[in-house]
């Protein structure tokens, strides 16, 4: 069975049509890539599976539940999902600890000392030990992003959306960050995510997703998508994509 | 890699900006000069000057005075300190009742938008008249009549309406990335606000706070109008003798005395807060 379900979604902003009619469906393990210009409505995808938008129309399914029904907790919807943002959103006036440990007291009433043996467990994993006790703006943008993303893990989510998380980033810092996300896959962790980095999307992807103009022009295994795409568009997206690469 | 040995070029331009920084400081100094002879000669010149000086500058009449608009200040201290915590948490809740969604919550988010309508709209002194003669007139069980007191209600009402817009202003000024942030974290509209918008928000605002509570302390003095023997009311008591208004001065010195404090506390803290954006 499928962990989300997403069937005929609409989305449109002041009138415009951001999103046309998207079905998806991600499997339990499966990393899922979007891809597609500037505008095509992949943020606004995540951002409707994380209820951080409400759907125009159309139906998202979690675990088999309708989480699109407005009779719905969003709350206890958005503890099962971890989300990560191209600006990082760190909270600036708290530590890298209290950022991690933020959700997990407060929302899913882990004592204090569980949730930072924890924090610490994942820090360490990730290669930000010493950071604990930093506060953001003391980190590089690198590091921020990890920060991010082991906050988003703290909760422990069945699904993370990551939304362009290298787009901020300086060439350098990518890596990094690219690093963690392999790790994730290896873990088994279930994904979504937009980017513009085009090797890694196909290195880590199990499904690619070419989304234009708010609509799903095709969808297909990585290697499928990069090396013959069948609809002109994918191909001619790809071409203009992998051309600025060159320079 | 050699060390840095400062050229021609740098030595030339330090003397340059050096001259330059000199030429400034005298400039400024003969100019203030300048300002304070023609004021201090300005006044002393003027025809009723020995009269203006006989009536508000008397060092005896000062000397006299002192100690009662000395207890006097004493109450506005009290009005004050008292006022100033009730305003905070007057301001923060109605703040915050104006941010609600919950439908229940609408007749409380439409009183808070009234009250701040309405108290920032009446002049402090007619709010102070309203409270201190009207609410001890409806003879109510359990209604203060010490008019002290009643100016710290009176007081609190007006001015956590302007600080209730400080507030808001404060909380609006979070981006909204970083509710976001929250909300996806699984924290509810009322978490987030706790432990994400409101921490940051009140550090932003604690500047203009300090600037409103500047301009509560020499608000205490209002109170006067309705009778409790404070500095200015002292004051006016000892003028009433011979018409000598030196005692005023004395109230206005003691005013300047904690305010200025209160004011390069304020400037320090908006600088310090400029200098961590900035850097």
């Amino acid at each position: 069975m499928s962990l989300l379900t997403i069937e005929g979604v609409w989305k449109n902003f002041h009138g415009h049509h951001v999103l046309r009619g998207i079905d998806l469906e991600v499997h339990p393990h499966e990393v899922v890539s979007l891809i597609g210009a500037s505008g095509s409505g992949k943020s606004t995808l995540l951002r409707c599976v994380n209820l951080l938008e409400t759907v125009d129309d159309g139906t998202i399914f979690l675990d088999g539940e309708d989480i699109t029904d407005p009779r719905v907790n969003v709350d206890d919807t958005r503890k099962r999902l971890g989300i990560v943002f191209q600006g990082f959103n760190l909270f600036p006036h708290m530590t890298v600890l209290d950022n991690i440990t933020l959700a997990p007291r407060r929302v899913h009433k882990v004592d204090r000392e569980q949730a930072e043996e924890q924090a610490h467990e994942l820090l360490a994993k990730f290669g930000l030990a010493d950071k604990a006790r930093a506060y953001p703006d003391q980190l590089s943008g690198g590091q921020q992003q990890r920060v991010a993303i082991i906050r988003a893990l703290a909760t422990q989510p069945k699904l993370m959306l990551l939304d362009e998380v290298t787009s901020a980033l300086d060439p350098e810092l990518v890596v990094e960050v690219l690093g963690i996300i392999r790790e994730l896959k290896e873990s088994g962790m279930t994904m979504i995510l937009t980017t513009h980095e085009m090797g890694f999307c196909r290195e880590i992807s199990d499904m690619v997703c070419f989304l234009d103009g708010g609509v799903l022009l095709e969808k297909g295994p990585a290697d499928k998508i990069f090396t013959d795409p069948e609809n002109a568009r994918t191909r001619e997206f790809l071409r203009s994509v992998l051309e600025t690469r060159r320079f | 890699m050699s060390d840095w040995v400062k050229s021609e070029r740098q030595l030339q331009r330090e003397q340059v900006r050096r001259s330059y920084a000199r030429r400034s400081a005298s400039i400024a100094t003969a100019s203030t000069i300048v300002f304070i002879v023609l004021v201090v000669w300005g006044v002393s010149n003027a025809p009723g000057w020995p009269r203006v000086r006989e009536t508000f500058f008397n060092g005896e009449r000062f000397a006299a005075a002192l100690p009662d608009v000395l207890s006097g200040f004493l109450l506005n201290v009290k009005i004050f300190l008292i006022a100033e915590v009730l305003i905070l948490v007057v301001g923060l809740l109605v703040a915050l009742a104006r941010g609600t969604k919950t439908p229940a919550f609408f007749p409380i988010r439409a009183l808070a938008t009234l009250y701040t309508d309405l108290f920032r709209g009446v002049p402090t002194i007619l709010v102070i008249y309203l409270i201190g003669f009207g609410l001890p007139a409806l003879r109510l069980q359990g209604i203060p009549s010490d008019l002290a007191t009643l100016g710290i209600i009176a007081l609190t009402l007006s001015y956590g309406a302007y600080v209730a817009e400080v507030f808001r202003s404060g909380i609006e000024s979070i981006h909204p990335s970083q509710v976001a942030a929250a909300r996806s974290l699984g924290l509810s509209h009322a978490k987030t606000m706790r432990f994400v918008v409101l921490p940051q928000a009140t550090r932003r605002v604690v500047p203009p706070l300090l600037n409103d509570f500047v301009s509560l302390q020499k608000d205490t003095a209002l109170v006067a109008t309705i009778g409790p023997l404070e500095a200015l009311r002292q004051a006016q008591i000892h003028t009433h003798d011979d018409f000598n208004y030196t005692p005023y001065l004395a109230a206005a010195l003691l005013f300047i005395l904690l305010t200025i404090p209160m004011a390069r506390l304020t400037d320090h803290l908006a600088a310090r807060t400029r200098r961590r954006r900035g850097a």
